[in-house]
């Protein structure tokens, strides 16, 4: 569009201070470009000393993750310590976030076709502002109404005394646990799952679905077997930026994380859903104030280069998937 | 959607499969009306609970008891300084880079990696710019920026280092909704305007920016909205002082170079993740909070009234 519309800008003679209106503005774009690479580059360089120290083994799961970090914090130059084994972070957080998106998928996908096509105008009226709302409820609050409310109910009522002591060795359980985060992880990412589903399935041609309808199927059977159907690559775009938007929530989950580093064990059976967990961005939150510490600063730095580059790359993958989908009309 | 008439029949003659389905999508959709009304309903009767006008005109004190710790009027002020100076930054950088990417876009490889740079920093999470901040700011080159130890140590936590941070998280929401305000103008008015012998220049500026204006507006309060929810940055760069404590006697320079709070960090501080633990006080704020936000969500609703409903959720 714009390419064929410079054609016709040429015939109109230019001035000085029209020929330096582009660059002027590419200049703000190049400078943008060059504050992003230069954050990466940085993250990276940064992080480098805990990865280089550490090799693949940073990856893997070994001693306690608690001590490792102290013996960090706790270390004096020349003699710096870098050892960490961050399998029990990078757990929590896949966990977490793997989990919010299971749930999200299953509520979203309902409660799109729901909007789309079996509520009522007044509710969809409704149910417009109250997606729109849950998205733009700042992460802060929900770890408020985690902490305060979601945390203490589950510890006190949910959780029972039995279940408390047969683990009271290993981890102690107050209520912050996988159930909460995964939870409030769950009503914060699902509305951008609705919204990219329900314009998907805005989007599907009505001549497929009235020609499903012609033949007798009824509403429900339409929407799921065409319009769902049809909409897959948008749905799973959605659940693409919304892994990226988990992994990286670091207030709410360091609020009802526990502060303590544990991976909750699936072998424990039900317990498993009580038991504490702390994503990677949680863990930063909770160790800023360490970072002058320079070997402690690198490993968060090392936490921080994880988050960037796995929730970058899904992005980067659902902004694909949209794009194609554009070009073959789909708007997504 | 056209399909309001039920032309295969009510759902009561569907197979009990079917009808389950049916029950289910109902379901989530009033699942999602109550947990939204749930929280609203619930932070509404602790606000008017615990929100007393005394407390927002009074400065916080930090005391453990919550009838002495004062109130959130700096943490007010912080949230109204950091907005407004952070989407002052992204703005004019957001829509400059936006006109950019669709009237001129050439050398287009370049133009492609500008799009790609606000694509990843859409994707980067706050906590990890909040850490970048921290640490780059605080070189010894930067001191001028923000707060310094008595032997020159630079801290590298003021407002202003907290709003050009923030500014980075807004800029997305501003590039995007000004191209897409730009991409729907049909190419006849370009070509209107070059016919009547504008340059491009004064084309982007008489034709393209006032018809792109609901949608810079949307990206704006969009971004706004971001900037004032945001607890990581501030919680790491803002200082961790509640009150606004002036950095030199210039009065907006100084406090900008100076440290301080928002609403969202004040939250946090006041709860039990915080040092505070006063949960009267965090109630309270964060109710004014979720007003702020609501203001912001119906003020994006007046501007993009008419168009797509959830089509900014990104």
């Amino acid at each position: 569009m714009a390419s064929a519309a410079t054609d016709f800008s040429r015939a109109v003679p230019r001035l000085w201070s029209d020929r330096l209106v582009g660059p002027a503005l590419g200049a703000a774009g190049v400078l943008v470009l060059l504050v992003i690479a230069g954050m990466a580059v940085y993250v990276f360089k940064t992080a480098w000393p805990s990865f280089h120290a550490n090799g693949l083994a940073w990856f893997g799961s070994g001693e306690d993750a608690n001590a490792a970090l102290q013996k960090i914090f706790d270390s004096k130059g020349p003699h710096y310590v870098y050892t960490l084994r961050a399998w029990p972070l990078l757990y929590g957080t896949v966990l977490s976030s793997g989990a919010a998106v299971a749930l999200g998928l299953v509520l979203s996908i309902f409660a799109a076709v729901f909007i789309v096509e079996f509520a009522p105008p007044s509710i969809t009226r409704v149910l417009e502002p109250v997606v729109r709302l849950l998205a733009g409820v700042p992460s802060v609050i929900y770890g408020l109404l985690g902490i305060l409310v979601m945390v203490p109910f589950v510890g006190d009522h949910l959780i029972s005394t039995e279940r408390k002591e047969s683990v009271l060795y290993v981890v102690q359980l107050t209520g912050a646990s996988l159930l909460v985060a995964t939870l409030l992880l769950t009503i914060m990412i699902v509305p951008i799952m609705i919204a990219i589903s329900v314009d998907a399935l805005r989007s599907v041609p009505s001549s497929w679905t009235e020609g499903a309808l012609a033949l007798g199927a009824n509403r429900w059977r339409v929407i799921w077997t065409i319009s769902v159907r049809a909409s897959r690559p948008a749905i799973v775009a959605g659940a693409v930026l919304a892994l990226a938007r988990a992994l990286g929530e670091a207030i709410m989950l360091a609020m009802v994380s526990g502060g303590v580093i544990f991976a909750p064990n699936p072998l424990d059976g039900l317990t498993f859903i009580y038991e504490p967990l702390q994503p990677l961005a949680a863990a930063i939150v909770q160790g800023a104030e360490g970072f002058t510490v320079k070997p402690y600063g690198a490993t968060l730095f090392a936490f921080a280069a994880v988050i960037m580059v796995s929730s970058v790359f899904l992005s980067f993958t659902g902004w694909a998937v949209r794009r194609r989908l554009r070009r073959f009309g789909v708007q997504a | 959607m056209s399909a309001r008439t039920d032309p295969a029949g009510s759902s009561k003659s569907w197979p009990l499969a079917d009808r389950a389905m049916l029950a289910l999508c109902w379901a989530a959709g009033l699942l999602l009306v109550a947990i939204a009304a749930g929280i609203v309903l619930y932070m509404a009767a602790k606000g008017v609970q615990y929100l007393r006008p005394s407390l927002i005109f009074s400065h916080p004190v930090a005391d453990l008891d919550q009838s002495k710790s004062g109130g959130f009027l700096d943490p007010i002020l912080g949230t109204a300084l950091i907005v407004l100076g952070a989407i002052g930054i992204a703005a004019p950088l957001g829509v400059a880079t936006a006109v950019w990417l669709t009237e001129y876009g050439r050398p287009a490889w370049l133009a492609r990696a500008v799009e790609s740079g606000v694509e990843v920093l859409a994707g980067t999470p706050s906590i990890v710019l909040a850490l970048f901040g921290l640490t780059f700011f605080a070189q010894q080159g930067l001191g001028f920026l923000s707060t310094t130890g008595a032997s020159g140590a630079v801290f590298g936590r003021s407002l202003f280092i907290c709003c050009v941070v923030l500014s980075l998280e807004a800029l997305p929401l501003v590039v995007g909704a000004t191209r897409e305000g730009l991409l729907a103008t049909p190419r006849h008015v370009r070509e209107a305007s070059y016919a009547l012998g504008k340059t491009r220049a004064a084309t982007i500026h008489r034709v393209l920016l006032p018809v792109a204006r609901p949608n810079i507006a949307t990206g704006c309060a969009l971004g706004m909205g971001r900037i004032a929810g945001d607890t990581a940055v501030v919680l790491l760069l803002g200082g961790g002082a509640l009150t606004l404590e002036a950095n030199g006697g210039i009065p907006l320079l100084g406090t900008l170079k100076g440290t301080g709070s928002t609403l969202t960090t004040y939250v946090y501080a006041n709860s039990p993740s915080g040092e505070g633990n006063a949960p009267e006080k965090a109630y309270a704020a964060a109710f004014l909070l979720l007003l702020v936000v609501l203001v912001l969500n119906w003020v994006v609703d007046r501007i993009a009234r008419g168009s797509e409903q959830l089509g900014w959720i990104r």
